[in-house]
């Protein structure tokens, strides 16, 4: 008998990080959340900020994260998570706050919300899930989802002369000069994995920098409500969404500063980050201060 | 113990109605009254016309505002047009006759008009009609005394125009020594 | 005692909530309660953490405060009728979770865009239905500029108190006004309340905590709503609050809060002159509606009558409480219309002649029935 708990005493070599609790996940088979959310704790864990995060989750699938993560959480109304996440940051901007977000709570009803808190460059970090589909209520489309997918309210293939074309966020949100870092990575290989994980840290160390607004994109898989296997599901993904959905970073101002500050320009063509106060005034003020 | 004074300052937007409201009000709360001030707000304070209700009391105000007032100020001939049949019998009317006719219809009130408007341009204090009209205000009901109504003005311009307080004296003497005759 | 200074009611509100602690605002701008949000963006960036943020819309302005309170900060944002409406979400979501806030609501004329005149017609919106879901907030009403500012620290500490919003409900003529107003004093920050349930994030003291309104399991929602409601409870039985004036002998008592009972305070003030004897019951508390003090006017009274700037929404609560026993008369203006002193008073004599009237400015114009 010895021997047998001796065997089991082995090296650790995989466990569950500790920003993220032991507790049942509710997602279903093959759902690139769990994927995800473990990389989000990872990143917490090998930041050690799991003591100062606060963790936003609104509506759809992502809602349940708040049982998931060690770290305090507060769940939000549908597509409000950023003016949550900006109360928070405002009230404690010692804390590491972060979003957790769906496509249509972040692209569709939350848009304006979402592109505020960028062009403030509110210093908070979102993690949008983007699967082209609403997971939550059954599969309806989403603002991502692409020209002639099928959903339960696009049954016909989403046609653009009616519904219009899917919005590209990390692009929309790289012409805000707020918006720190947008990148967007996916996780249908250990290679996308690694570089996913890579993304999400750099985006909590953007937050404890103070450089600004981060998103991180995931292309994400939703195979209950595309109808496919985990496995097809991954495939369809890399066929259809990868290629209206380029990865990779999109805007990265800090790194861009700082290699044109490397060759010597002074004068970076686009705006730094953090733009210092400058002093443009009306002429009404200009009247009260003389 | 003094009747309550309701007061109703009207005219164009920028002819300074409100800050004239507010020298009577400061007035008011340095003799240690009830007092109340009410601004016209919205579209009105856009261009068109200002007006502003003032209450002086030694009770409790109950309502702020003047539909009924005892003393009009009008610096505009639309103000004087809309106000002028709800003073109450008795009640005073100051007309700027620069800006509004110098005879009123009204047989029943005691009117007053100062050519407010050119009596500032004469002095060179442009703009200061409205305090040349609460000069003569005073000198007509002596709402308060000249000494309160001087540290009125001071606590109403605002610190930055400090400098602006001495031409409004001045207005308010001007005001206060210009004898009109009833009409 | 300390200097009276002459304030605007926003301005005298504004400044009263830096003092009571508040050191975040969240707001858009809308008439006519611009000033408390240009008031805070003077105020709020000389106050060692002070944010003053203009958010994108109302709907996220009330979610920044939703966030700002999961972190246990004192915050508040203000609006007007329109925007109150667009906050409703938030604050359905601030009841079901749990959290204090100061919301304030400078009403102006509805429904839709209305206009900016006072009105006091979001008096349902406010303690019927300030949300979705089974729910209250504290709602207090001022009637003087001196209130405005005394009621700011009140809202806050009952609102940490219960946890629950609390609003100011008042209307364009409070908010525009000035008087003479005796500012609070600052509140010491040691004086704040603990708020162990905050979002600080756990710093590895404790166990991690979520702030929620989100129960899948019917019979735990349940639980959760029906231990708000006793919470509610203790709210009705302790915060009702009411001014009585001249309600000793008072044949006929008017029953009229915030800027409508100005109006009326005249109004008695002249029938009294005339040997009426009618009194005025002013609610401070909207919600908890103070129906303690108008149950012991009952023995005293032979009718009531509600003055309002509305089509009729307190007189329910009225009615609800005299239950019956007495006529409950109305008299009212709306759209922004303030009814005159005159006007209140010729309602108080037809009352006190023993008529039971229902006079609402349309009726007036079909029928001639005119106060």
């Amino acid at each position: 008998m010895s021997s047998v708990s001796e065997s089991l005493k082995s090296p650790v070599l995989f466990e569950r990080p500790q920003a993220l609790a032991d507790v049942l996940t509710n997602y279903c088979p093959g759902c690139s959340h769990g994927i995800i959310q473990r990389l989000v704790a990872e990143a917490i864990d090998d930041l050690e900020i799991e003591g100062r995060t606060v963790g936003v989750c609104p509506v759809g699938c992502s809602v349940t994260a708040y049982d998931f993560y060690n770290c305090d959480m507060a769940q939000a109304a549908h597509g409000r998570a950023p003016a949550v996440a900006t109360g928070m940051k405002r009230a404690h901007p010692e804390n590491i706050i972060f979003t957790y977000q769906g496509d249509g709570d972040l692209a569709s009803i939350g848009m304006a919300e979402t592109v505020h808190a960028a062009t403030r460059g509110e210093n908070i970090t979102v993690f949008f899930v983007n699967n082209a589909i609403y997971g939550m209520t059954g599969g309806q489309m989403a603002p991502t989802s692409i020209p002639g997918q099928v959903t339960q309210t696009s049954p016909y293939g989403r046609d653009v002369t009616t519904a219009g074309y899917p919005i590209r966020v990390c692009e929309l949100l790289s012409t805000l000069d707020g918006t720190a870092l947008a990148q967007r990575v996916t996780v249908d290989c250990p290679k996308n994995v690694r570089i996913a994980k890579k993304a999400i840290k750099k985006a909590f160390e953007y937050q404890i920098e103070r450089r600004g607004f981060s998103i991180i994109e995931i292309v994400a898989t939703c195979p209950t409500n595309w109808g496919l296997s985990p496995d097809a599901a991954f495939k369809w993904l890399d066929e259809n969404l990868l290629p209206y959905y380029p990865l990779g970073v999109h805007c990265d101002r800090p790194a861009e500063a700082a290699a044109a500050a490397e060759q010597g320009d002074k004068d970076p063509a686009k705006p730094p980050v953090l733009v210092d106060q400058v002093a443009v005034r009306t002429p009404q003020q200009a009247r009260t201060d003389a | 113990m003094d009747k309550p004074m309701n007061i109703m300052l009207a005219g164009f937007g920028g002819q300074g109605i409100l800050f004239a409201g507010k020298i009577i009000a400061n007035a008011g709360l340095i003799d240690g009254r009830e007092i109340s001030w009410l601004p016209s707000y919205g579209p009105e304070m856009r261009g068109g016309t200002a007006n502003c209700s003032v209450v002086l009391s030694d009770e409790v105000i109950g309502s702020p505002l003047v539909t009924t007032p005892d003393v009009l100020i009008a610096m505009n001939l639309p103000s004087y047009e809309r106000f002028i049949n709800s003073v109450v019998p008795g009640g005073v009317v100051i007309a700027d006759s620069t800006m509004v006719g110098s005879c009123t219809m009204r047989r029943d009130i005691e009117y007053f008009a100062i050519p407010a408007t050119a009596l500032a341009e004469k002095n060179e204090i442009q703009g200061l009609a409205n305090v040349i009209c609460i000069g003569k205000l005073l000198a007509l009901t002596g709402f308060s005394s000249e000494d309160v109504v001087k540290q009125a003005i001071d606590k109403s311009v605002s610190a930055k125009h400090q400098d602006l307080a001495e031409a409004n004296k001045r207005a308010l003497q001007i005001g206060e020594a210009w004898a009109t005759s009833e009409c | 005692m300390a200097e009276k200074v002459l304030m605007k009611g926003n301005e005298a509100l504004a400044e009263a909530a830096v003092r009571a602690g508040c050191k975040l605002f969240f707001g858009y701008p809308i008439t006519p309660q611009t000033e408390v949000a240009a008031y805070m963006s003077k105020r709020l960036p000389k106050v060692e953490g002070g944010v003053y943020l203009q958010a994108e819309s109302e709907v996220a302005a009330i979610n920044m405060v939703y966030g700002a309170s999961a972190s246990g900060a004192r915050v508040m944002t203000s609006s007007s009728s329109p925007g109150v409406s667009l906050k409703q979400e938030g604050i359905s979501y601030l009841i079901g979770s749990d959290l204090p806030a100061l919301i304030v609501n400078i009403q102006r004329g509805g429904p839709g865009l209305g206009g900016i005149q006072p009105s006091q017609a979001d008096y349902w919106q406010a303690t019927r239905a300030v949300g979705h879901g089974d729910g209250h907030i504290i709602v207090l009403a001022p009637s003087t500029v001196q209130e405005m500012a005394d009621l700011v620290a009140l809202a806050f500490e009952l609102g940490d108190k219960y946890r629950m919003p609390a609003m100011i409900l008042a209307d364009g003529l409070l908010g525009q006004m000035m008087e003479p107003v005796v500012l609070p004093d600052v509140l010491d920050s040691a004086a704040l309340p603990d708020k162990p349930w905050a979002l600080t994030g756990h710093q590895g003291q404790r166990r991690h905590q979520t702030i929620n309104s989100l129960h899948l399991d019917a019979q735990e929602l349940e639980n959760s709503i029906i231990r708000r409601f006793e919470r509610y409870e203790t709210v009705r039985l302790v915060e009702q609050r009411a001014e009585c004036y001249l309600t000793d002998d008072a044949d006929v008592v008017v029953v009229a809060y915030g800027a409508a009972s100005r109006v009326v305070r005249s109004a008695v003030n002249h029938a009294r002159d005339e040997g009426l004897k009618v009194g005025l019951i002013r609610p401070i508390t909207l919600w908890p509606f103070p129906t303690q003090a108008i149950d012991l006017q009952i023995e005293k009274s032979q009718a009531f009558l509600a003055v309002e700037f509305s089509m009729g929404q307190m007189v329910d609560d009225v009615r609800l409480v005299v239950n019956g026993r007495r006529p409950v008369s109305f008299f009212a203006h709306t759209g922004g219309i303030v009814p005159t002193p005159e006007e209140v008073v010729v309602a108080i004599r037809r009352v006190i002649a023993g008529e039971q009237i229902d006079i609402v400015p349309f009726k007036s114009k079909l029928t001639g029935d005119r106060a």
